[in-house]
């Protein structure tokens, strides 16, 4: 052995014994036990955390020289897309990133759909999973207001005003998170500071948990079969491999694969025909005048469709809420034994794949002027919604479902 | 109360006593954090009356003024529209006004002072978008039945020249009319109606 490499392992040996360096790669990596049979539905967890660092990374960058205040925020946007150096990709690698993060945020949430990655042992590890999707959903509503433009502005107006409509304590809800009585530069500056600090730390905090706690009870796997059943004499599970390189090698090229549609999306689309920059907000906010089509980005038009749906002002804010929030009581909700749609019966997949197209409808309905037709339309789908969480215990408690084998397939 | 050489009644005390001071102490502690979010005195302190020349107003015509940072709209009502806001369709929810969202001198039909001149408060009562004028002559696709009024380009509310909410939108409440007096015939302030009301 070469002194170089000696010397590296003394330096390793050091730090081991003054910190678990060695212990918590092999934990969390080197002896990480996953199952064998992970697909491609298991990469969005990573790319998940990847667009994290890309949005942390190009965040601080982007503060260097955006400016908070509701006179200069706009003209500082403007500032950094003409005359920062390559401020212009910076910004664009950001406000990709954050329709980056839902898209592969809400494709992991449907594997865990469909493999039953919520149900025992893994109920914690979704809860951390939903908090850290509304946690990501308010990062997002933050960061909007920032650059001050028109759908900034009455977005934020729209989204606040929600809060007041809750009985009683509203109307000064609404009043403390604005801190003015409309949504102006005291808005702007508070929300900067949420954006930047308070909720990007909260995010870390429960990425680093939603990891401890998968890691601890193991991950689920396509066949939904629990591989820590069978284990060889060492206790290492038969169907398992480490984590790396196995893994760590995937992810990698899926990572690569990710990041080549990223950069294509900020080089040649980074508005993406006003799903990921609206035009509206290429005016500067207006107090006096609503733009004549107000939707919010694609990842909420959704949630927004049922709000709109709902002809009664509480209710639609409530009906709104829970579809975002219903998805906490999955593990409980279903009654099935099996864990894998490969295993369930036709009414789960009959539901789910209901569940799918009233998801997307309504976010499609979303970014749609409410017409009468429209709203009928979007009234449907609200139900079909609702019902998937309403019947759930009762379809996954009778389907047909099949046997599982006991080892991975 | 020794148990094997350990005074657990001392350890509880200790345990007590410190949750409890520190309990108060970390609730007392979150008030600062908590009102610092609650408007400044600044804040409080912006938002003076405005005074609004109605002069060059002509009938049908909409103005829209600044208060407190939001939209306060003045339209001049035509003699047909006045008419037509007397007789209100079933269609609209409080047609006498009965919520409370404006002061007692503008609990009427037309919900102002003078008939003439609405003078309301810009922001949907839903979520607080500020709706389109939409005029019976212009282009709109609100139907045949539409006598002018206002619509909210966020979830579809329709308000009419009154500022009184369609039924089965929405919004729950009619538009607040903020308070404001007559300084002269064409002079209004808007934001302050102290020895009016």
């Amino acid at each position: 052995m070469n002194t170089a490499v000696r010397y590296l392992f003394a330096l390793r040996d050091w730090v081991d014994d003054r910190f678990p360096m060695t212990q918590l790669w092999n934990e969390h990596a080197a002896k990480y036990y996953a199952p064998k049979n992970f697909n491609f539905w298991y990469v969005f967890g990573v790319i998940s955390m990847v667009v994290l660092a890309i949005q942390i990374l190009t965040g601080i960058w982007l503060t260097m020289n955006y400016k908070p205040s509701a006179d200069l925020a706009f003209a500082s946007v403007e500032y950094i897309m003409r005359d920062v150096e390559w401020g212009w990709v910076i910004r664009y690698m950001h406000s990709t990133g954050s329709s980056a993060f839902f898209f592969a945020v809400y494709l992991h949430m449907y594997r865990g759909l469909i493999y039953g990655s919520y149900k025992k042992p893994r109920e914690l590890i979704w809860i951390i999973g939903m908090v850290m999707y509304l946690v990501l959903m308010g990062e997002a509503f933050l960061g909007y207001l920032l650059p001050w433009g028109q759908m900034s502005f009455w977005g934020a107006q729209v989204i606040i005003s929600l809060f007041g409509t809750i009985p009683v304590i509203g109307e000064g809800l609404a009043l403390w998170i604005r801190g003015d009585y409309v949504v102006s530069d005291v808005t702007l500056n508070r929300f900067f500071s949420l954006h930047v600090i308070a909720f990007p730390l909260l995010l870390c905090a429960l990425t680093g948990a939603h990891i401890l706690a998968l890691h601890h009870v193991g991950s689920n796997n396509p066949d939904g079969v629990e591989i820590k059943k069978n284990k060889d004499a060492n206790g290492v599970p038969l169907d398992g491999i480490p984590f790396h390189p196995y893994y760590t090698v995937k992810d990698l090229v899926a990572v690569l694969i990710f990041a080549i549609g990223f950069a294509m999306v900020i080089f040649y689309a980074p508005g993406m025909g006003g799903y990921f920059l609206e035009a509206a907000n290429f005016v500067p906010a207006d107090p006096l005048k609503t733009p004549e089509h107000i939707a919010p980005l694609w990842y909420f038009t959704t949630y927004y469709a049922i709000l709109r749906a709902i002809p009664h002002q509480l209710g639609g804010v409530i009906a709104m809420f829970l579809a975002s929030a219903l998805f906490f009581l999955l593990p409980w909700i279903d009654r099935s034994p099996v864990k894998s749609l490969r295993y369930r019966g036709w009414k789960y997949k009959t539901a789910l794949a209901a569940f799918v197209i009233s998801f997307l409808s309504l976010g499609w309905l979303g970014m749609q002027l409410a017409t009468p037709l429209y709203t009928w339309i979007a009234r449907f789908f609200t139900v079909v919604y609702f019902l998937f969480f309403i019947l759930m215990p009762f379809y996954t408690s009778t389907d047909n479902d099949k046997s599982v084998p006991e080892r991975v397939t | 109360m020794n148990d094997d050489g350990i005074d657990k009644s001392r350890r509880r005390f200790l345990t007590t006593t410190a949750t409890v001071v520190g309990g108060v102490g970390a609730a007392a502690t979150s008030v600062p954090f908590i009102a610092s979010m609650t408007p400044s005195a600044k804040t409080k302190a912006i938002g003076a009356p405005v005074e609004v020349d109605l002069g060059d107003l002509q009938p049908g015509e909409r103005k829209i003024e600044k208060w407190q940072g939001k939209p306060v709209w003045i339209l001049r009502r035509t003699n047909e529209t006045l008419e037509q806001l007397a007789n209100p369709g079933p269609q609209i929810r409080d047609p006498q006004s009965e919520e409370n969202q404006q002061p007692e001198y503008a609990r009427n039909e037309y919900r102002s002072i003078k008939p003439e001149y609405l003078i309301v408060l810009g922001l949907c009562t839903h979520l607080g978008c500020s709706p389109s004028y939409v005029a019976e002559e212009d282009e709109h696709d609100l139907g045949p039945e539409w006598k002018g009024g206002f619509f909210c380009p966020c979830h579809g509310t329709l308000f009419d020249l009154a500022g009184r909410v369609y039924k089965n939108f929405p919004a729950p409440t009619n538009l607040v009319i903020p308070p404001h007096k007559y300084l002269s015939d064409t002079l209004v302030l808007i934001g302050d109606d102290s020895g009016v009301s």
